[in-house]
């Protein structure tokens, strides 16, 4: 039975994690690598890793940074942050990242899905969608979810699994940060409506959370930041937690 | 011990190397006939749309090298679903090693299939001294159980996770991916 997905989101910057990360046993706790390697140990099940490096030198220093991290890490992961071309994820596949996940630019271009689709495969093209609900309404933002914009987050999500994306990634802002809980009522809609996989992600606070978001917001895999970089939920209690519960985990 | 893998310009081959590095064996890549007839043992790799790999690898001229294969040869993913005799993906004809077609997965199940399934019903030297455990799979298009299954895995229905045919192997999931017990899969197939 394929089991649910649980993934640690790292955030770099210029090469390095960033967003207060308090590790027992790490020895630098802003290499990724170090930090990667330790997520996998725990037994997560994937990884994403965000850039927000805003240098000149960004791609050369994420390209090395996803080659290290192939290098000692055997278990899938994805990057995402800025990546707006075919050329983009050629040097990030190349260099051994296993999908990669866009965002506004998939918005600002469409197309630019269906290149990656057909160049690269569905399986290695995430698309990440930030969302925030405003008098019933949930409308895309951009960029970080600063930017708003009138696009629907279903009608976009729909679009996004016709031009052949393999997963989506949901972002709900109302949720994210909040530790109250993802957004399960949307998840489960996107979920019911659309025949790729979703990774929920936003508001994960308690084990319960991710309980819920697996059950009532029927997501196949939960992404979460603060609450494994700062210990407050251990990913191996959390997959024993949901197992006993039913939901089927990888142990 | 000469590992090469076959470098036709299909997917993400960095994995694989480094996750035989870990094993501590340098693996060459190369689209060269000669250098691959020579290897001890060959992985035909693959990702992406089968119709485009398949026509990259007769560019390569290699369609007719791989099935004279005599050392063993592992296929990875589409690697393996290209050693069939045809996949549903694009309407290709395949390598016709593993006796099978590959079909798409039903529309009861979300596709692609994306995370960690478990392989049962293991029966090759690939799998010496492990038990059934959790591997991680990505793939829209799969090989039905036939005479060449040596693993299964169940999604929606209950199909091949892993081929094997005389000298050459395949399988469905990434072992590369699939941490310390892919790790000793891979180990494994080097130990052949």
């Amino acid at each position: 039975m394929l089991t649910k997905r649980i993934i640690p989101c790292l955030d770099i910057k210029d090469g390095r994690t960033v967003k207060g990360i308090n590790f027992i046993d790490l020895r630098d706790a802003g290499d990724p690598v170090e930090l990667a390697a330790a997520y996998a140990d725990k037994g997560a099940d994937e990884l994403v890793f965000l850039d927000i490096s805003a240098t000149e030198e960004r791609r050369k220093t994420l390209a090395d940074m996803v080659c290290h991290v192939a290098e000692k890490i055997n278990i899938p992961f994805t990057v995402g942050g800025g990546i707006s071309s075919v050329e983009d994820v050629d040097m990030l596949l190349k260099n051994g990242a296993d999908k990669v996940s866009i965002n506004s630019s998939a918005v600002k271009n469409p197309g630019l899905i269906n290149e990656l689709v057909a160049k690269f495969g569905s399986q290695c093209v995430v698309v990440a969608i930030d969302a925030k609900e405003i008098d019933g309404q949930w409308k895309v933002h951009l960029v970080g979810g600063k930017v708003p914009t009138d696009i629907d987050l279903f009608e976009w999500a729909k679009e996004v699994e016709e031009r052949g994306a393999g997963e989506i990634l949901f972002t709900s802002m109302n949720n994210d940060g909040t530790k109250n809980g993802f957004a399960n009522k949307a998840l489960a809609q996107l979920s019911d409506s659309l025949t790729i996989p979703i990774i929920a992600s936003g508001g994960a606070g308690t084990m319960a959370h991710f309980a819920d978001t697996f059950m009532i917001g029927k997501a196949d895999a939960a992404l979460a930041a603060s609450v494994f970089h700062f210990n407050e939920i251990e990913i191996s209690d959390l997959k024993k937690e949901l197992n006993n519960q039913g939901i089927p985990m990888r142990l | 011990m000469k590992l090469v893998i076959i470098d036709y310009g299909a997917g993400n081959i960095q994995s694989i190397r480094f996750a035989f590095k870990r094993l501590g064996v340098k693996a060459e890549l190369s689209s060269n006939a000669v250098t691959i007839k020579q290897a001890d043992k060959v992985i035909f790799p693959g990702v992406g749309e089968a119709s485009s790999a398949m026509a990259k690898l007769k560019e390569s001229k290699l369609e007719n090298v791989i099935p004279k294969l005599q050392q063993p040869v592992l296929g990875i993913c589409l690697g393996m679903q290209l050693m069939c005799n045809y996949s549903e993906e694009g309407n290709t004809k395949g390598l016709g090693i593993f006796d099978t077609h590959v079909k798409r997965f039903s529309d009861t199940v979300k596709v692609p299939q994306i995370g960690w399934n478990k392989i049962e019903h293991l029966k090759s030297p690939l799998f010496n001294n492990l038990k059934e455990d959790y591997i991680y799979m990505v793939h829209s298009y799969y090989a039905p159980k036939c005479e060449d299954s040596v693993a299964t895995c169940t999604y929606g229905i209950e199909y091949s996770a892993a081929l094997r045919k005389g000298n050459f192997y395949g399988t469905q999931f990434h072992p590369e991916k699939s941490g310390n017990y892919g790790a000793s899969i891979l180990q494994n197939f080097l130990e052949l």
